[in-house]
């Protein structure tokens, strides 16, 4: 318990050691902490923002989703009913193709059996002037009764 | 100890409490404890050198192992004075109260060590008969902190408040400003002026070197006999655990007031 010089020298060791640490120690420290710190803070309200953006993306990608979704169940729709106007507009067109057909079919069986009746017709004018002819041979002179041989095939015209 | 003729309880203890001193000058005060100042200096080295070191290198990305030990200890000494004190700590108080911390903390720790060992190294290694490498077991140690930080307090107190604020405070705490009580005041300011270096110092010192007494008392209970031994060695080690809580808290207290102290200059009342 003797006080001594041991006192100052010790006081002053201690003021150096301080002086040390004020000046080599802390500062180079408390800056990397603090930089950390402020690191760790950024990184923590940049995850935080991506957050946020990530659910804005979510919502927007669900609208986009729902719209697309309404836009194919239109075109869908669109096209069905295309496909039953088509379907339609088909069997129209092909209605009519065959009325015409049928028309033009029936005009030409008209023709044709007016023509066979005009030949037969004929025919049998030419069988009952040969006819009439065999049985009025001699009777009938040709060109008396010409008048009147002409005036029967007009009628059985 | 093997110089030494006849080896009594009490040759005993005073070798390991009788200083390796030198003589500076004429007269008693002039005399240097080397073995104090020259442990103390070099356990700060150690100490400081090895935070140094590492900070020296310091990252503020992933730190190493090493830099996040360093960094743990930092943050708790700085967490500690923030909480107490409310200005500018980076400047001065936070990194003091680091060295005293790790400084103190490191002196008080050469009391674990196995005291006749280490004086057997001092003496075949060192060549020195008296070696003590306790350092803050020597008063002046205590005092030379206590009195530095004391100093530092009545610096601030006069920085802070100026002097003609800390001469109001001095007479007017804790009473009044009424010019009746300002006798009493001051003599109130003057008893706490002076107990705190005492208080400072002495409750370090009385720890550590009441610690180091016991590990004397049980070196000597060894020396009695292979009970003794046993017994001994068993009350050591356990001691030497205790004494790891002692040296810790010691260090940490002494720190605190250091801090307390600082931060009351810088509060005017």
């Amino acid at each position: 318990m003797n006080i001594n010089f041991t006192l100052i020298s010790q006081a002053i060791a201690f003021s150096v050691f301080i002086w040390f640490t004020v000046k080599y120690v802390w500062p180079p420290l408390l800056r990397a902490i603090e930089e950390r710190q402020k690191t760790i803070a950024d990184g923590l309200a940049a995850g935080e923002r991506g957050r946020h953006e990530l659910e804005l993306a979510s919502q927007r990608s669900s609208e986009v989703l729902k719209e697309a979704k309404q836009r194919a169940s239109e075109i869908v729709a669109q096209a069905e009913k295309r496909a039953s106007e088509i379907v339609e507009e088909a069997k129209r067109t092909a209605k009519e193709e065959g009325d015409r057909i049928i028309v033009g079919a029936k005009a030409d069986i008209e023709h044709e059996m007016f023509g066979a009746k005009e030949v037969l017709r004929q025919h049998v004018a030419q069988l009952a002037i040969a006819g009439a002819a065999k049985i009025l041979r001699r009777e009938v002179d040709a060109k008396v009764h010409a008048d009147m041989l002409s005036s029967i095939g007009e009628d059985l015209k | 100890m093997a110089a030494e003729t006849e080896l009594t309880p009490t040759s005993y203890i005073e070798h390991h409490l009788t200083y390796l001193t030198t003589q500076v000058s004429e007269g008693s005060f002039w005399v240097l404890h080397v073995d104090t100042l020259v442990t103390s200096i070099v356990l700060g080295i150690i100490s400081l050198g090895f935070i140094w070191l590492i900070v020296r290198r310091a990252t503020s990305g992933v730190p190493s192992k090493s830099q996040a030990f360093v960094e743990l200890a930092v943050e708790f000494i700085d967490n500690e004075v923030k909480n107490t004190f409310h200005g500018n700590r980076h400047v001065l108080v936070a990194p003091m109260a680091l060295t005293i911390f790790v400084w103190v903390l490191m002196m008080n720790a050469m009391d674990i060590l196995p005291i006749d060992i280490m004086a057997w190294i001092t003496e075949n290694v060192l060549g020195a008969h008296n070696w003590k490498i306790v350092p803050t077991t020597d008063v002046n140690t205590t005092f030379a902190l206590a009195l530095s930080v004391w100093f530092l307090m009545i610096f601030f107190n006069i920085k802070v408040k100026g002097l003609g604020g800390w001469m109001h405070e001095l007479f007017c705490t804790p009473f009044g400003k009424n010019p009746f009580f300002w006798i009493l005041n001051l003599l109130f300011n003057f008893i706490e002026y002076v107990s705190k270096p005492l208080s400072h110092s002495l409750r370090l010192f009385g720890n550590i070197y009441a610690g180091e007494i016991i590990f004397l008392l049980l070196g000597m209970w060894a020396a009695t006999g292979v009970s003794g031994t046993i017994f001994g060695a068993i009350l050591g080690a356990g001691w030497a655990i205790f004494h790891i809580l002692i040296v810790t808290l010691q260090a940490f207290i002494f720190m605190m007031l250091t801090v307390v102290y600082i931060s009351m200059a810088h509060e005017s009342h």
